[in-house]
């Protein structure tokens, strides 16, 4: 495989597509990053100058709120200047293309493109067909990756716990359908977590996963024993029912997160969710509210997760100088 | 125009002739070479191999229907570039050719082009529709070599048995791109370990052995005579050998580009290795060339697919399959040689002469009387592939930047000098 197409000329993290081929050091890099951004929610005056005069245009080829909030949020506390365009599917079937979209885009003299589109590998095409100067970020790619959401999950799970090489982590559902769950994978991995369980059954697995490194179990109680780190999937509403699923019930019955369930982890387990979560579908109510659930804390440092990723992509622009 | 093509070594299988020696050419026909012959054009072919012209089982050339891809002129002009002198096309074109007026256009623009000769395949059913026979007599009477669906393969068994009954009454070979279409469930990459690392959806191998197995229970009930178009994985293949073995007349073919590319090769989404059946593992591409070794595969084509820039430019599920690769038959089939035990003349046997005789058409050799279809290349000569030199309308080649080994000097087609470098 070529060069990674993540970094620039002198290693530094220019595009943000995958967490897939990018190193521990970079990783940990993005991490403290955040670490030190966090400040800024919390002062009365939450922006910080860094991007002042830099144009981001978030392109949501596919709805969301959770994401885009947060990436905009971040980019303004930023001071950059943002453009929101939702650009649903309707209006690029009538026959503008993506790379269409891009030329109009580029041609407003933006600095950098977070993405989101319903194609595995539509931010790659992004990065590899805009001009060398622009930065493109990820904001989720078909199944492929949703690499700032794995970044503020891993981020959370630092917060609490101190050494990714002790973890067991249990990812718990659709992971087939999941690019959270790819990334996660990647990230965890990476960051040295010597234990990545994925727990679902057979129908929501997909093909050869074990590859990616992890271990496969299709049943929840042997999955989650001595977990230090439980990560709910979202289940897609279409899926609860059909081939993949006999029905909400039986899928609450056999995989449902139960506070019975719970007591086989580690007793200092957290549970995370990326939501929008399905209350009794994948996780018991009372569950997601206990002291466990760190699930909101995971939406609040999306924010810093992002500004680092956003100010990091930048910087090595401008390092570059625009000498290519 | 007499022709004497000399000093060359001829390779010609399916005579069993690989010697130096000489030929000659008068009136469009390979003669019995003769003392006195006056040729108005002499060939040097000394340390060049003169072989039949090369039969492509399977090619699209985009036109009719899709003409901004490639025209049937500027793809049997590539096709005489790369040796090819006769290429068989499946009926999904636009019009399809399900009516023999679609075969008459063809005819015509292959005779104005004078490049190569086009061999249609018929549609299996109306309109590829799957569910209505297609008028196989009438599209046999018209000059079809035999019948396909092309993709996706017919999904109904009982649609599929009758229509394999009807071909077999019209005494039809039946080309099958076999595949359950419910488990390839509109997937874009073999599903393994790279679907699931880039996220696109897979197709099992188990979609072709499942279509595969089905199709050899009809085909044993109804007897047709039956080719399996760009056998993709091993599961399939050993099926076939396994019905081979057991007696029962079935060839195979493959795509060039199976021999040579995996899953592997999409790396971070490149779709100019999108394709279907789309490119599997090592272990399949590995049993794939023992077959092409033990012929149970017979033929090797190109699968040409030529693509206009925007059809590769989007992400890679978006992108349209096909590889543009006339031109890089020979050097890669040539490469088979090298690389395996296996003689030049078994190579060029997979697409000459065994590709005629899939398709029962009266060429790919160099028998005294035959037409005279030929190709003379320098097996040593270096090129790169790059898209300026593709002579094909479609650039989208996996193998640009290759190195390879393998040139045609000329190409005669029907007598005629077609292509000359």
């Amino acid at each position: 495989m070529s060069r990674n197409i993540q970094l620039d000329s002198n290693g530094k993290l220019h595009h943000f597509l995958s967490i897939e081929g990018l190193n521990r050091n970079l990783l940990t890099e993005i991490l403290d990053t955040a670490e030190h951004f966090t400040s800024v929610g919390n002062q009365t005056a939450k922006k910080v100058p860094l991007l002042r005069g830099k144009t981001i245009a978030n392109l949501f080829f596919e709805p969301s709120t959770r994401t885009r909030t947060t990436f905009d949020l971040a980019e303004k506390r930023l001071s950059a200047d943002v453009l929101n365009i939702n650009i649903n599917t309707s209006a690029t079937t009538k026959g503008e293309t993506l790379l269409d979209t891009l030329q109009n885009m580029v041609a407003m003299q933006i600095d950098m493109f977070v993405v989101r589109h319903a194609a595995s590998g539509a931010a790659h095409f992004v990065a590899k067909n805009v001009p060398s100067h622009i930065s493109v970020i990820n904001a989720g790619d078909g199944r492929h990756a949703h690499p700032t959401q794995a970044m503020l999950d891993m981020f959370t799970i630092r917060r609490h716990k101190e050494d990714f090489t002790r973890l067991r982590v249990a990812i718990i559902g659709d992971v087939m359908h999941s690019r959270v769950a790819r990334s996660q994978i990647h990230a965890l991995n990476t960051l040295g977590c010597p234990e990545v369980r994925v727990i679902a059954p057979r129908t929501l697995i997909p093909s050869h996963v074990e590859d990616l490194g992890v271990h496969v179990t299709t049943n929840i109680e042997d999955g989650l024993n001595g977990v230090d780190v439980i990560i709910m999937l979202r289940l897609q509403n279409e899926r609860m029912s059909g081939a993949h699923l006999p029905s909400k019930k039986e899928y609450f019955q056999y995989y449902g997160l139960t506070e019975e369930r719970l007591q086989l982890a580690a007793d200092d387990a957290i549970i995370m969710h990326p939501g929008p979560m399905n209350r009794g579908v994948e996780i018991d109510s009372a569950v997601a509210d206990s002291g466990h659930s760190v699930i909101l804390q995971q939406v609040t440092n999306g924010i810093a997760v992002r500004m680092a990723i956003l100010s990091m992509a930048m910087q090595s622009q401008s390092g570059q100088g625009g000498e290519l | 125009m007499n022709i004497l093509i000399q000093n060359g070594r001829i390779i010609d299988p399916a005579n069993g002739i690989d010697q130096i020696g000489d030929l000659q050419v008068a009136d469009g026909r390979i003669m019995e070479n003769r003392d006195g012959f006056k040729a108005d054009t002499t060939i040097n072919a000394t340390d060049k191999i003169v072989c039949p012209g090369l039969v492509d089982l399977r090619a699209r050339l985009r036109e009719p229907g899709q003409n901004h891809k490639g025209t049937i002129e500027s793809e049997t002009h590539a096709a005489a570039c790369a040796g090819v002198t006769t290429i068989c096309i499946p009926p999904d074109t636009s019009p399809i050719i399900d009516t023999p007026a679609v075969i008459e256009l063809i005819r015509n623009r292959a005779k104005e082009a004078g490049y190569a000769s086009i061999i249609p395949l018929g549609a299996l059913t109306h309109g590829l529709d799957g569910e209505h026979l297609s008028n196989m007599g009438a599209l046999k009477e018209a000059g079809c070599a035999g019948f396909s669906n092309a993709q996706p393969a017919v999904s109904n068994s009982l649609v599929m048995r009758r229509a394999l009954e009807y071909a077999a009454s019209h005494e039809m070979t039946v080309f099958l791109h076999s595949q359950d279409t419910w488990l390839s469930n509109g997937g874009c990459v073999h599903e393994g370990s790279v679907s699931t690392r880039l996220g696109l959806p897979g197709i099992p191998d188990a979609a072709e052995a499942a279509g595969v197995a089905r199709d050899l229970v009809l085909i044993r009930e109804t007897g047709v005579r039956a080719h399996f178009c760009g056998i993709s994985s091993i599961r399939a293949l050993q099926m076939i050998e396994l019905a081979q073995k057991s007696g029962l007349l079935v060839s195979a073919d493959v795509a060039i580009h199976h021999l040579y590319l995996t899953d592997m090769d999409i790396g971070d989404f490149n779709s100019l290795c999108h394709v279907l059946p789309p490119l599997r593992t090592e272990r399949d591409r590995k049993g794939l060339v023992d077959g092409v070794l033990s012929s149970t595969i017979q033929a090797i084509c190109s699968d040409h697919q030529p693509h206009d820039e925007d059809a590769k430019a989007a992400p890679f599920e978006q992108t349209e399959p096909g590889i543009s690769s006339i031109e890089t038959l020979l050097p890669l089939t040539l490469r088979l040689a090298k690389e395996h035990e296996i003689s030049i003349s078994d190579v060029i046997s997979t697409i000459t002469n065994r590709p005629a005789e899939i398709l029962g058409i009266d060429t790919g050799t160099l028998g005294r009387g035959k037409r005279a279809d030929i190709t003379v290349f320098d097996p040593e000569e270096w090129w790169t592939v790059t898209a300026d030199n593709l002579q094909s309308a479609g650039k989208n080649s996996p193998f640009l930047n290759w190195e390879l080994q393998g040139k045609v000097a000329h190409t005669i087609m029907g007598g005629a000098v077609v292509h000359e470098s």
